[in-house]
């Protein structure tokens, strides 16, 4: 057996395996191993045999063998050396070889060159930099970018060319175990260096918080697949990346995140699991004062649901029930209910005849001091509120709807629905053939002036004249 | 006034809706006067739990939104913290991860503010000022907000590497009832707009290497299965004719998932992964291995299996194909043996030219031989002629075809009856 020890290099591998088929060696006489290795003092000591092949001259080594072979070379596999030998001396006689994936000895070399490969491409993703304030080597202050990382095998000249390109005009570093790799923009110029141990490398960056919010954001908690995530980040990468120390916490929660999403989808934010299948207004109006849809029923008084005849032509629907509706648990009766009533009064509308009702069946409030101050409903309460709406329009069936204020238009006529341009127009809507949307009569009590409040009030007004008018015959 | 990081949660949490993350199919040279780069191979920087890859800064611009399409987080009318972003919040942002090795790029999408232009002008400030300010070289993927003008849609190109429209839902008719502001004319007029820009910067640049590029990376899409009662079969056939009529790179299949305050009219349960995976692989047969939209599924079961994948099912439906001798058989027909991938039928084709291939051969290609004994020819196999059983086929589909309809019981997603 021939041995020779090599530095764990290319151009050392190339002149030694030049030299051994100069001399006729064959692969089974050959061994080749890094002189870093121990090596066992017996073996040593073997004698050398004699070459037992014919000698090249001038060996033939396709472009393809080159390239692989070099990627090879970086792998720790102690006998890649003699597998790259083996298939030099195959190639001269087989100069098709490495087109044969299926050869044992080309599908080793595959398997290594994959393997490097792979290591190279992960070493392009999981470097992580982090800036350090350094004055340069004239004493002026410069943002230097530093990262520690073990790649798995000695890729380090491989992968610097990358970062070379990249990063081209920030000063930067890269750390690993085996090597050191130091950037220059100035001098343009890669300089190696040796390797160093973890603890040389950079404590800590502030922008790290701002990649692990991100991080901690960007995925969706409805579709947790760690096996996926730990196939292509194994866990032996973890200790380089800064965004990987949520990931317990993450995990933990994402199942509880799914599951109030849910529940809120299918509980919390909706009535309609309170509203009864028989859509009558006696058995509405029973089942309505059990409703938690929402949160509102916490604080209101009571439940205010609509009030009319079961047959009327004409729905009038307003926002929610206000301080005084609240107390009396009467749609209406409060200070815009005056207005609106005066409304009526003047058109000769009896309003028993009409059915009014709110988007919203709950009071919503601040307390300040004694006073409730009214709130805006939202439109996650809208929308959950909507079954009840819907109940109550099956169960009347009115031939128009007219709307008060942009809370019950946007309940009706979808989120986008814009009041003041669009109001006094007969539109169409999944829940109800016409629907006209007007102003709130609380609208009219709040204008500025007297000329903005007699405006405000003839919209109201005709508004709902027309809507009256429309209501007296069917579509 | 919220901070920069409270923004991020916000912004990037309401982006994470978006499947496509991709980072490849441009090449951009390092310019020396900036930082960055790509090689066209695209790199994912991390993963997270939910098995996906980050590669870009994924943000919205803004959560603000004007629309109402029922199947979106930020649609007008849901209750969500809202954020907006300055373009220079971004830029920086970019830059700073960037610097730090922690991505590939930015994708820029936004909810749509005051009008489809003027949200196209805010993405395009956007990307300019990374490229024209900073020289920034990486990755850059913007949304095109469909319905914005032409001469916007032509900036975006010159400064991204990736521009997408989303088709949002898989017919006209689910769009009107879950995104009654978007139209499939819209949204097909802007991938049109997209494409042709492409084609006249690459014909330009066939003239002279100087003429400006032209979203290098091509142009994709996302469309949300799983919302709507629309099947398989009507899917494959949308993908189709959107890889035909625009070029499309790449069409992101993402399987509806519930979230907060979601419309009643949604399902309740994230439609199962294995759908999507399953849409995924029809998807790659017809983009790499000649398969037609019609053959993936048919009129009588418009659903994809969830339990085989579709190749296996057109190979046990179709026993008169089979089997295939690899050894001799054109490239087009190996590439419709399930278990055999198209880099493999590379790998046979070029090895059979020097070596007859045995099972053992197969084997070491990684070619799972259980699932191609039956519809193969090796050099030392020949299959047993009562393997291909079409009587199998009917076990198998037959549940599969339950499970999705599954999906839709105890509401309707068209009527909003729950």
């Amino acid at each position: 057996m021939h041995r020779v020890a090599l530095p764990p290099d290319f151009q050392a591998w190339r002149e030694a395996a030049r030299d051994a088929l100069r001399q006729g060696y064959l692969p089974e006489q050959i061994d080749l191993q890094d002189d870093s290795l121990e090596r066992p003092m017996v073996l040593a000591l073997e004698a050398d045999e004699a070459p037992g092949g014919p000698p090249v001259e001038r060996p033939h080594v396709p472009k393809a063998f080159l390239e692989a072979a070099q990627n090879a070379a970086v792998h720790r596999d102690p006998n890649r050396w003699n597998l790259l030998y083996r298939l030099l001396s195959r190639l001269q006689a087989e100069r098709n070889l490495l087109h044969v994936g299926v050869d044992t000895d080309v599908a080793e070399l595959r398997r290594l060159t994959d393997q490097v490969r792979r290591d190279v491409h992960k070493m392009h993703a999981f470097v992580r930099f982090r800036k350090v304030d350094a004055p340069d080597e004239t004493g002026n202050p410069t943002e230097h970018y530093i990262a520690w990382y073990r790649p798995d095998h000695r890729i380090v000249p491989l992968v610097a060319p990358f970062f070379a390109e990249r990063f081209a005009v920030m000063h930067w570093t890269i750390l690993t175990p085996d090597a050191s790799v130091r950037w220059t923009p100035e001098q343009r110029q890669l300089e190696f260096g040796p390797g160093v141990g973890r603890e040389q490398g950079p404590r800590e960056d502030d922008v790290e918080d701002l990649w692990r919010s991100y991080y901690a954001s960007i995925f969706n908690p409805a579709r947790l697949n760690p096996e996926a995530m730990r196939n292509e980040m194994p866990i032996r990468y973890w200790g380089n990346l800064p965004e990987v120390d949520l990931l317990p916490q993450l995990l933990q929660r994402a199942e509880g995140r799914v599951e109030s999403m849910v529940l809120q989808q299918k509980g919390k934010t909706t009535a309609a699991p309170f509203v009864p299948a028989e859509h009558e207004l006696t058995i509405l109006r029973r089942a309505m004062p059990s409703c938690e849809g929402c949160e509102l029923y916490k604080h209101a008084t009571q439940v205010v649901p609509g009030v009319g005849a079961e047959g009327a032509h004409l729905m009038l629907v307003g926002e929610q029930p206000g301080d005084k509706e609240d107390v009396e648990g009467l749609p209406f009766v409060g200070p815009a209910g005056g207005v609106l009533r005066k409304a009526l009064g003047e058109l000769r509308i009896d309003p028993a005849e009409v059915f009014m009702t709110n988007a919203v069946k709950h009071f919503k409030f601040v307390q300040r001091g004694k006073l409730r101050l009214h709130q805006n409903p939202r439109m996650g309460e809208i929308n959950a509120c909507r079954p009840w709406l819907r109940a109550e329009l099956d169960a009347v069936k009115p031939r128009v709807v007219l709307c008060l204020g942009a809370s019950a238009s946007k309940s009706l006529l979808g989120g986008t629905f814009a009041l003041m341009t669009s109001r006094g127009k007969v539109h169409e809507s999944p829940y109800a053939e016409r629907v006209i949307a007007t102003v709130h009569p609380s609208a009219v009590l709040r204008a500025r002036d007297q000329a903005g409040h007699e405006q405000l009030y003839n919209f109201l007004k005709d508004d709902l004249a027309m809507a009256y008018e429309l209501s007296r015959h069917p579509a | 006034m919220m901070t920069v990081q409270q923004k991020l949660e916000i912004l990037a949490d309401a982006a994470k809706y978006d499947a496509s993350c991709a980072s490849s199919g441009a090449k951009r040279a390092g310019n020396g006067k900036g930082i960055g780069h790509s090689d066209g191979e695209g790199i994912c920087h991390s993963y997270t739990p939910d098995g996906r890859c980050v590669s870009l800064l994924k943000i919205l611009l803004t959560n603000f939104c004007t629309y109402d399409c029922v199947f979106c987080v930020n649609r007008v009318s849901s209750d969500i913290r809202r954020a907006r972003f300055s373009p220079d919040e971004v830029v920086n942002l970019t830059l700073d991860f960037y610097k730090r090795n922690y991505i590939e790029g930015l994708f820029l999408s936004s909810g749509i503010i005051q009008s489809p232009d003027y949200t196209m002008e805010q993405l395009i400030a956007v990307a300019k000022t990374l490229r024209t300010v900073h020289h920034f070289g990486g990755y850059i993927h913007l949304k095109t907000i469909p319905g914005c003008d032409e001469r916007l849609v032509r900036e975006a190109g010159t400064w991204a590497d990736r521009l997408s429209a989303n088709i949002e839902l898989p017919t006209q008719q689910d769009l009107v009832q879950l995104a009654p502001e978007k139209k499939a004319v819209v949204i097909e007029h802007t991938m049109e707009q997209i494409h042709v820009g492409k084609l006249e910067a690459d014909e330009e640049r066939k003239r002279t290497s100087l003429a400006p590029q032209f979203a290098p990376a091509g142009q994709s899409t996302q469309m949300v299965v799983g919302a709507t009662a629309s099947t398989d079969r009507e899917i494959i056939g949308r993908a189709s004719h959107l890889y035909g009529t625009y070029n499309l790179k790449r069409i992101y299949y993402t399987g509806f998932s519930p979230y907060q305050n979601a419309d009643a009219r949604l399902p309740l349960q994230a439609s199962p992964r294995m759908r999507e995976h399953r849409l995924y692989q029809a998807d790659w047969l017809m983009r790499y291995y000649g398969f037609k939209a019609e053959e993936i599924t048919t009129e009588t079961d418009p659903a994809l299996s969830l339990t085989e994948d579709p190749k296996t099912v057109w190979a046990r439906t179709h026993p008169e194909f089979f089997p295939i001798d690899v050894n001799a058989a054109p490239k087009e027909s190996l590439l419709r043996v399930p278990g055999i991938g198209y880099k493999n039928v590379e790998r046979i084709v070029n090895i059979r030219r020097y070596h007859r291939l045995s099972l053992e051969d197969l084997r070491k290609l990684h070619v799972r031989l259980k699932s191609v004994s039956e519809f193969i020819i090796a050099a030392d196999h020949l299959p047993s002629p009562t393997l291909v059983n079409s009587a199998d086929t009917l076990k198998v589909a037959a549940p599969a075809a339950m499970q999705q309809l599954e999906m839709f019981a105890g509401f309707s997603a068209l009527t909003g009856a729950v």
